[in-house]
């Protein structure tokens, strides 16, 4: 009801959107460090190429917290519904990291 | 649960994209692992000395390095990453039509879905250019039984992961549309709330998730 009267009286609420304008900056600043470090860290050597895959997952990850988080509203929902949707996203990582943790060592061998 | 049903089902639905996105990129990962790469097949050598192999798996910033209008110019990486920037920016402004939903602000909404509509359909055309740019190639091109850039599994993971990516995006622009075609009809106006631009808001910002890993896994990596 309170909506409604703020409709008849025709004042246009002012928009929020300096977060939101302030995510899409961090994604973009995020995928060009990506970028640059796709061409600066050589994957010559073992170690180079790890620390490679591993800032990326990492980076990858910081992303997603953000576009699930505030350009989805997952932080502002309810307690349920975000271990809903964050549980079972748990057991898929759990899943991946035991597959390769357990199994990986075997993927050099069947080619 | 303090949550529309239909945003509920919306969750639950993404979710379970997520489960199958996850099963796509885990097969590329676990197939890609079974190839050898280049340095294990030429250990002497650097991987500026890459070249394309059926024996090994391709780095695909060799692949794909080519830009429209840029001919012969090797650029790797860039359009992959203009076509980020554009659905990064389209989810932006999808999310700035969410908030003008909870304001009820008619103009607002529709600005920013057209908005949104123009990046989804933009994202569209430069994956249309790409991929006839793979297929097409530099001879002998890609297809499903055999490619010029790896073993046969990379062009099919390409045309099954970026495919099925990109048939998302697809819907998402057909919804999109739709819910610019009810904004600017006044549907929710005379229903009172704007939540149907939320919902749909969710699985656009899904699809942007989406992109991201399949930037790192595909792209990157």
């Amino acid at each position: 009801m309170a909506n409604h009267v703020e409709q008849i009286e025709g004042e246009r609420q002012k928009p929020q959107v300096k977060h939101l304008w302030k995510v899409f900056w961090i994604l973009l600043i995020i995928t060009a460090v990506e970028f640059v470090i796709a061409f600066t860290i050589s994957a010559d050597n073992d170690f180079g190429k790890w620390l490679k895959i591993s800032i990326f997952i990492i980076l990858t990850f910081v992303k997603s917290f953000y576009i699930v988080g505030t350009f989805m509203h997952l932080k502002e929902e309810v307690k349920a519904l975000i271990w809903t949707v964050v549980l079972p996203v748990i057991f898929v990582i759990w899943f991946i990291a035991a597959l390769v943790y357990f199994e990986g060592g075997y993927i050099g061998s069947v080619r | 649960m303090k949550v529309g049903y239909g945003k509920l089902m919306m969750w639950i639905f993404l979710l379970s994209d997520t489960f199958t996105f996850s099963a796509l990129l885990i097969s590329y990962g676990l197939v890609r692992f079974s190839y050898p790469t280049f340095k294990d097949l030429n250990p002497g050598q650097s991987l500026s000395d890459f070249t394309f192999s059926s024996e090994w798996w391709p780095t695909p910033e060799r692949v794909f390095e080519a830009v429209p209008l840029l001919h012969g110019v090797s650029l790797p990486l860039v359009f992959v990453g203009i076509m980020t920037f554009i659905l990064i920016f389209s989810s932006v402004t999808m999310v700035l039509a969410v908030e003008a939903g909870h304001r009820r602000d008619r103009a607002d909404v529709e600005k920013w879905m057209l908005w949104t509509i123009l990046g989804g359909a933009t994202f569209l055309g430069s994956q249309a250019w790409e991929w006839s740019h793979f297929i097409t190639g530099t001879g002998v091109g890609a297809n499903l039984v055999f490619n010029e850039y790896g073993p046969t599994a990379f062009a099919d993971f390409f045309f099954f992961i970026t495919g099925f990516h990109g048939t998302h995006v697809l819907s998402g622009v057909i919804l999109n549309i739709l819910i610019f075609y009810n904004a600017t009809n006044g549907v929710y106006d005379k229903r009172g709330h704007y939540d149907m631009v939320e919902k749909v808001g969710l699985y656009w910002h899904f699809v942007d998730l989406v992109w991201v890993f399949v930037f790192t896994f595909f792209y990157l990596v």
